[in-house]
């Protein structure tokens, strides 16, 4: 059987997982192909404002008349694309940080961890206010500030999984064999010490995701485009009248992170069968 | 090792860390586009290259970036955080004005998730594979998938609006003069949403956490022996084993202080609680990157000072800690 189908029959098992996936799945397609084939302007003033759910405006329109359904779909685009982005490169200075760190060891190690430490005690959330503030708010810098956060907890992670192979026996034949170092560390730890990366990668997203959300109801977001945590910051203004225009973009956020974290559950399962939860 | 060579190792490691936060915030000072000067003069709306010149030199940033850096941190150890622009006044006034009332949100409701985590933990552990254990489950991860201040407006829908139960914003009822009992059952009546708002991922987070902890420690050879003494599974579990179970939850509540206050500055914008969060937003509006590095300073230091306080009494509750 080859490796992804047996990936697969693990994965299956977890039902909720399964759930997840399909959800995310809808998800982005919404956000892929959503806007274009809605074909609405998420900024267009096109109705009265606040009006509730009808034929014209599925989802009804918000205080300046703005389409809300056609802000959802461009809200989903910049969720995931933060989100992924974020975590994408969290991971990938995490794990650098954490493989140099659990494989070199020695004073290196014990300088990096000090740094990762360090990082891991920031409130994350003031710091990415402050670096978004700083730089003004676009994409890249509300993507880089979440990054810039989310990194620690990775390189931990993989900080452990390198120390726990440095010292097996196929790492030192490796070495006998006369390969480089960098060639073990990329070829052949970072193979076994893949599954966990992945799966606190994974998790990332959904935290991304719910930290964007943060920072553009407070005001923090690219101005140029929609995004769900602005949504719910315009709609908060009419809370009194008009609760459903806080409450849809909350839920789209809700269950969007919610598929996304049992879709990580489901990841940790079928690739660590041993850590598998109680 | 005696136990008081371990509180002093302790304290004494405190010191870099909160060295680190002051080269990080002074990094990030002199990261932003244009420096103190610029700032002052374009919130003011006019200003001379000879005013620019003079507020450089008065603010010493003139000097090499070394010694500007030893300044800072000189007057970081005095305590002199430099002073607002928006409200014209030193920020760690500003601040110390505010803490307290972040500090009552985040201390309330941590405790009340610590509470009530712990009970429903050593239940949901006791009925493993129930409903309970199953509601809590499901429960807890939709409570981890929700946006805090999302729940917090929804919360002011439901509980103040439809239900008219609680206030929806403030710390007190304005205009209204109290007794002593009054005006603290006032600011509790006041406290009651944004606490529930910021404890309920903490409570699902302790739950889950001490659900697997009981877990763990039911199966040890100590409680076999209390099992054979013939004491009850209750007693068991709430004298012998919650004790052990505790020990995460408390290396957590370390380790989570700095996401709190994150989540009490969104909560509190969300109701008008007058403690950091307002201040954030005050200062995001006005871009006053000086009181907000300042917060910054001292919410981290807030997280060094709560890490040190959880290792002192890890050392009580775990004698073989400091041995």
């Amino acid at each position: 059987m080859s490796g992804l189908s047996l990936f697969w029959q693990r994965y299956r098992r977890n039902r909720p997982a399964v759930g997840g996936l399909v959800v995310l799945g809808l998800v982005v397609l919404a956000a892929a192909f959503g806007p274009l084939a809605y074909g609405i302007d998420p900024f267009d003033m096109a109705g009265r404002p606040s009006t509730l759910p009808s034929a014209r405006f599925p989802l009804g329109t918000d205080v300046s008349g703005r389409d809300i359904l056609a802000g959802l779909l461009a809200g989903a685009r910049v969720s995931l694309l933060i989100g992924i982005a974020a975590s994408l490169t969290a991971t990938l200075i995490g794990s650098a940080v954490g493989a140099t760190a659990g494989y070199v060891g020695g004073w290196l190690d014990a300088i990096l961890m000090r740094v990762t430490d360090f990082f891991l005690t920031i409130p994350s959330f003031v710091f990415a206010v402050l670096i978004v503030a700083i730089f003004r708010p676009s994409v890249a810098v509300i993507t880089l500030a979440i990054a810039a956060v989310s990194w620690p907890s990775v390189a931990r992670l993989a900080r452990a999984e390198f120390v726990s192979q440095r010292h097996r026996e196929y790492v030192s034949a490796c070495r006998a064999m006369g390969m480089g170092h960098l060639e073990i560390m990329l070829r052949q730890i970072l193979p076994n010490a893949l599954p966990p990366v992945v799966v606190i990668g994974s998790l990332t997203v959904a935290s991304a995701i719910l930290a964007e959300a943060g920072l553009s109801f407070l005001g923090l977001g690219d101005p140029n485009i929609v995004s769900w945590g602005y949504m719910i910051g315009v709609a908060r203004t009419v809370l009194r009248t008009a609760w459903w225009m806080s409450a849809i973009p909350g839920v789209t956020i809700l269950v969007t992170v919610l598929a996304i974290n049992l879709v990580g559950e489901g990841l940790n399962e079928a690739l660590n069968p041993r850590m598998r939860p109680r | 090792m005696s136990r008081l060579t371990f509180f002093a190792l302790r304290i004494a490691q405190a010191v870099p860390a909160i060295l680190a936060i002051a080269t990080l915030n002074f990094l990030l000072l002199h990261l932003a586009p244009g420096d103190a000067a610029d700032i002052i003069v374009a919130s003011s709306g006019h200003g001379s290259p000879e005013l620019v010149a003079e507020l450089r030199r008065s603010y010493g940033l003139d000097q090499p970036l070394h010694v500007q850096f030893l300044v800072y941190v000189g007057r970081l150890l005095s305590l002199d955080l430099g002073t607002s622009l928006v409200f014209n006044r030193p920020v760690i006034e500003l601040i110390g004005e505010r803490l307290g009332a972040t500090l009552i949100v985040m201390l309330t409701a941590i405790g009340l998730a610590v509470l009530i985590g712990l009970v429903l933990g050593i239940v949901a552990a006791l009925r493993h594979r129930g409903w309970l254990d199953a509601f809590v489950s499901v429960a807890a991860l939709i409570v981890y998938a929700t946006p805090q201040f999302w729940l917090g407006l929804m919360l002011i829908v439901f509980f103040s609006i439809t239900l008219d139960l609680f206030p929806s914003g403030g710390m007190r009822t304005i205009g209204v003069e109290l007794g002593p009992l009054a005006s603290v059952l006032d600011v509790a009546r006041h406290l009651i949403l944004p606490a529930t708002t910021l404890g309920l991922f903490y409570v699902a987070v302790y739950t889950r956490l001490m659900r697997t902890s009981m877990l763990d420690i039911m199966t040890l050879d100590y409680i076999k022996t209390a099992r054979a003494k013939g004491l009850s599974e209750l007693r068991i579990a709430f004298t012998h084993a919650a004790r052990n179970a505790l020990l995460p939850v408390v290396t957590l509540m370390g380790v989570q202080i700095g996401h709190l206050l994150g989540g009490s500055i969104l909560v509190e914008t969300v109701f008008g609680w007058p403690g950091l969060g307002r201040l954030v937003l005050d200062a995001l509006l006005q871009r006053d990157l000086v009181l907000l590095l300042g917060i910054l300073f001292v919410s981290s230091v807030v997280v060094v000072v709560t890490n040190l306080l959880v290792d002192l009494l890890y050392g009580i509750l775990d004698p073989r800690l400091a041995s």
